[in-house]
């Protein structure tokens, strides 16, 4: 075997701390190098043809770079020996910037390092095999897990790209967080009037199939080839037969049902339709609340339904789909605001969050799009506003930026005064963190055109004061403390990853950070990808996001699913694990721990074996550090690699 | 019988006198056996916290030091401000570090970590409400509205007292509706009185005081209950002060909530000591007797419109 080894000094980077031309002049004596060099910068063009020309001057048959993290350039590298004629998997990688020059001064232990790695790079060389993935097919179907914003666009996106896209959502209309809101920050432009026609195009789209009330029950297969179960829940309510036409809810004589849509500002009907642009247009009955239901008698609703849609036996189902890639966009929640006992939110009834005042402005809420107070239906005429209520505070484990609520607090200051003129609104910050296009202009319009009194501070109690709310604060600005009378209080509660959003990761395979937001695969470079292959992030469920950068991780991933899409075969990463059927015993201990479902157990001859499905496996190696035979090996990572690694530094 | 080590706290053995009595004579009645704690010392409170935290936690752990040789499931004391310095000192000792440098002060080291506990909390968690109330089935104190004020530091900071809800606390609400009376829904609870500033800058305390009070009032309260001695102190004594910053006149007696504990269970009056509050605390009383004859006359007419309803059917 003839091995070439390049010393990449990567400017200054390695070449500040390490010796790469003494690097590259021990190498030469590692066994089966036949070439050495150092070069400023391996991954660059010169670079790159450098390596190129050395295979083919000097027959090659395996190049080891010593350079950065395999994370950056591994592929790139892979690229460049593959251009040279040799089988990609023929390179192997020392890492002597991340782990060697960016952590210690001394040059010299440091070149020493550097050698080392480079030697075990070069053993490990000596014992790779040239690897080759296999192709499979790919079923060019979609589905988009949450009908919000972010879900919306991906599904018209990828259904504008001519694929069949599932749209699962979980309640009874798509349209999610943003149907709910009266106005959008900057433009202050009626939410429902720029979602409704995208929620209708979903309906109408020919590629589009809804599964509303409905949630993904069970993930199985890979990417390209996806078996999904979907739990369609029971809507009480034949939709095939149900018009929209709402006489049934005329009629409920249930009326103080949850009314959840207007995030439990008042009550509804039992059965009900949440509201007028709801996509599709059908009622659902709520178990808990509906006479019928709960207590056997009533059922006025399917003597008035015109077209005898309602099924009160009816029971959910279970339906199966194919899909090739899954995006998920689950959205995100509300902090719980009654998690701060001080604030009074949940006691005190004039404590309520953004989004319930989103419902007192809008129109189709609640109040007709009056603002009155939740207490006595008062129409408040001081109002104050608390950021950060669940952002950026530790001491409710939420550390991070909710990153919009500036931003909408800035807009419901705007709308206060627009709906009552002679209304003051208070707006408690910590800093004003406005950093979109437009958006700091809009924040100083709501200081400055509308006369919102900005009080740089945290509130520090809010309580009852005869029939107004006394909150008091500090004005860190002016160095005192600050109480307001208010007639109503809005906390600007924090976003949260939305319920039930780490079950759906694990479904999903994908990881999730410790508050239940999804991981990307690179949080600048794959920020719609994760590292389950076809598996694709948008919205707010991977991070707090506002409508615009929600809208643009929803085309994102659907641009990423038809890039997918465009291929007719796919091809597997061949690192895979594999079975040696002689030395398997069958004791099943490889299934157990395979955390993607790819082992399974087959019978040979009468006796049980495990076999690798390698269009699952992803390489991880679990299994061959489980297996107490040795007979389960993972490809470019076998026992007999790691130990001819171990033995270089060992006699280094 | 569940014993606990218990320490009184200086204030126990001064200007709470009441406070303490109280209290031992109605853990006596609900069964919690209360250990003196030998030789007890000062807690390590505000002169020397506020000097040096290594010395204020060794006067501290020498009481818990002592304790240990006591068997004791917890040391428990009525004081708020002790409560606050022997906690401190045992979340401090957690760094071994800290807990060398304590010991090499103590003769008799702290070997192993006794809990420490407010009164409030043994009778609120290991008697509980649900038991006081059975043994109360008549509810004694029906028909009087207590504003219930637990003080800045029986419940802060959350990570060092681990105990109820820090903001709006429930423990002392739940033991007085226990007895039958009407807990208003205090909205100050938890807020500062002006505790030992009444040395320095007595204008400080009769303006947040007054506030209490001012609150208290407002919401129709019949007395505040409390649980500190130094809260009780400041708006007890106080009082005249609190007045004068607040531009009205006051007359809220001010119990210790053991004293109602007490007074419920048929504690004899000379061990709750109300005699020694300084407004009259029979206010209170008097207005929650008139409510109950009120109650009671209320529903004999009702009883006897029933009985008339009766016969007319008859």
């Amino acid at each position: 075997m003839k091995i070439g080894v390049f010393i990449c000094h990567c400017g200054s980077n390695i070449g500040g701390t390490v010796d790469a031309a003494k690097v590259a002049e021990a190498a030469r004596a590692f066994p089966d190098v036949v070439f050495t060099s150092d070069t400023m910068y391996a991954c660059s063009e010169p670079g790159q043809d450098g390596i190129i020309q050395a295979i083919k001057d000097h027959q090659l048959d395996g190049v080891v770079v010593s350079s950065c993290t395999p994370r950056m350039h591994e592929p790139t590298f892979r690229r460049t020996v593959e251009r040279a004629g040799l089988n990609r998997f023929m390179f192997e990688m020392a890492n002597i910037r991340e782990h060697v020059s960016w952590i210690g001064k001394d040059k010299e232990a440091n070149t020493n390092k550097a050698v080392e790695l480079t030697g075990i790079a070069v053993e490990k060389l000596r014992q790779d095999q040239p690897l080759f993935a296999k192709q499979f097919d790919i079923n060019k179907r979609v589905m988009i897990i949450g009908g919000g914003v972010a879900g919306i666009q991906a599904a018209l996106d990828c259904a504008d790209g001519d694929r069949e896209v599932v749209l699962v959502e979980r309640e009874s209309t798509i349209g999610g967080k943003m149907a709910k809101l009266d106005k959008t920050f900057p433009t202050v432009d009626c939410s429902s009037c720029i979602l409704g026609p995208k929620m209708v195009d979903v309906a109408q789209h020919p590629k589009i199939q809804l599964y509303a009330m409905s949630e993904v029950e069970e993930i199985g297969g890979y990417v390209g080839n996806f078996e999904v179960k979907i739990k369609r829940k029971a809507p009480y309510v034949n939709w095939e037969l149900c018009t929209g036409c709402g006489l049934c809810m005329e009629k409920c004589p249930s009326k103080k049902s949850k009314d959840r849509f207007n995030e439990q500002v008042g009550t509804t009907t039992a059965i009900n339709i949440p509201f007028p642009q709801a996509i599709p247009k059908k009622a659902v009955i709520d178990p808990e609340f509906c006479i019928k239901l709960t207590k056997g008698k009533c059922g006025i609703c399917a003597k008035v339904c015109p077209t005898k849609a309602i099924v009160f036996d009816q029971q959910e189902e279970i339906v199966s789909e194919s899909v090739g890639a899954i995006v998920a966009a689950t959205g995100y929640d509300l902090f719980d605001i009654s998690k701060y006992g001080e604030y009074g939110g949940g006691r005190l009834p004039d404590v309520i969050t953004g989004m319930q005042y989103e419902r007192l402005l809008s129109a189709s809420g609640p109040t007709g799009g009056h603002v009155k107070r939740p207490s006595d239906g008062k129409e408040p005429k001081t109002i104050v506003f608390v950021q950060c209520v669940g952002s950026r505070d530790k001491s409710v484990d939420r550390p991070y930026c909710s990153g919009f609520c500036c931003m909408y607090t800035a807009k419901q200051a705007i709308l206060t005064k627009d709906h009552i003129p002679d209304s003051t609104s208070y707006v408690f910050y910590m800093d004003i963190r406005a950093p979109g296009k437009m958006y700091d202009e809009f924040t100083r319009r709501a200081m400055e055109e509308y006369g919102t009194q900005y009080v740089r501070g945290r509130v520090s109690m809010i309580y009852p004061k005869g029939d107004k709310l006394l909150v008091r604060g500090a004005d860190t600005l002016m160095g005192t403390q600050v109480e307001v009378e208010a007639d109503l209080v809005v906390l600007a509660a924090g976003a949260e990853a939305a319920v039930g959003a780490p079950h759906l990761a694990e479904k999903l395979r994908i990881s999730y950070d410790k508050y239940g937001f999804f991981m990307e695969s690179h949080p600048k470079l794959r920020p719609v990808e994760t590292n389950t292959a076809g598996v694709y992030l948008a919205g707010a469920c991977q991070g707090p996001k506002d409508i615009p950068a929600s809208v643009a991780q929803g085309s994102a991933a659907a641009a990423k699913v038809l890039a997918l899409f465009a291929k007719d075969k796919l091809e597997n990463d061949p690192m895979i694990s594999s079975v040696d059927i002689k030395r398997c015993v069958g004791c099943g201990k490889c299934v157990q721990v395979c955390p993607f479902g790819a082992i399974k157990e087959v019978d040979f001859r009468g006796e049980p074996k495990a076999e690798v499905i390698e269009t699952v496996c992803q390489g991880c190696g679990l299994c061959t550090a489980t297996c107490p035979q040795g007979a389960i090996q993972l490809s470019h990572f076998t026992d007999n690699q790691i130990l001819a690694e171990v033995n270089a530094l060992c006699q280094l | 019988m569940t014993k606990y080590a218990y320490y009184p706290g200086c204030s126990g053995l001064g200007t709470s006198q009441e406070y303490d009595s109280s209290t031992r004579a109605v853990c006596r009645a609900l069964g919690v056996e209360l250990v003196d704690i030998p030789d007890w010392s000062c807690c390590g409170s505000t002169p020397a916290h506020t000097v040096d935290h290594l010395l204020s936690s060794a006067l501290a752990a020498r009481n818990l030091a002592l304790a240990e040789n006591l068997d004791a499931t917890a040391l428990i004391t009525p004081c708020p401000s002790c409560l606050t310095n022997l906690k401190v000192a045992v979340h401090r000792m957690s760094d071994r570090e800290f807990r060398l440098q304590v010991n090499k002060l103590l003769d008799k080291p702290v070997d192993r970590s006794t809990p420490v506990k407010s009164v409030l909390q043994v009778l609120a968690e290991d008697v509980g409400p649900d038991a006081v109330a059975e043994m109360l089935p008549n509810k004694p104190l029906a028909g009087l509205k207590l504003a219930p004020y637990y003080g800045c530091i029986m419940n802060r900071p959350p990570e060092v007292m681990q105990f109820d809800d820090h903001e709006n606390p429930m423990a002392m609400d739940k033991l007085m509706a226990a007895l039958g009376a009407e807990v208003l829904p205090f909205p100050l609870k938890v807020e500062c009185c002006g505790a030992s500033y009444g040395v320095a800058r007595k204008d400080i305390v009769a303006k947040l005081s007054g506030k209490l009070l001012e609150a208290a009032e407002d919401l129709g309260a019949h007395a505040v209950v409390t649980a500190c001695p130094l809260c009780q102190m400041n708006l007890d004594l106080r009082q005249g002060q609190a007045g004068a910053s607040a531009g009205r006149k006051f007359q809220m007696p001010v119990f210790y909530y053991t004293q109602l504990l007490g007074l419920a269970l048929g504690v004899p009056q000379s061990k709750l000591g109300l005699s020694k509050l300084c407004v009259n605390p029979r206010l209170a009383l008097d207005a929650m007797h008139a409510a109950q004859a009120e109650q009671r006359e209320r529903e004999a007419k009702s009883e006897a419109d029933k009985q008339t309803l009766k016969a007319k059917a008859a």
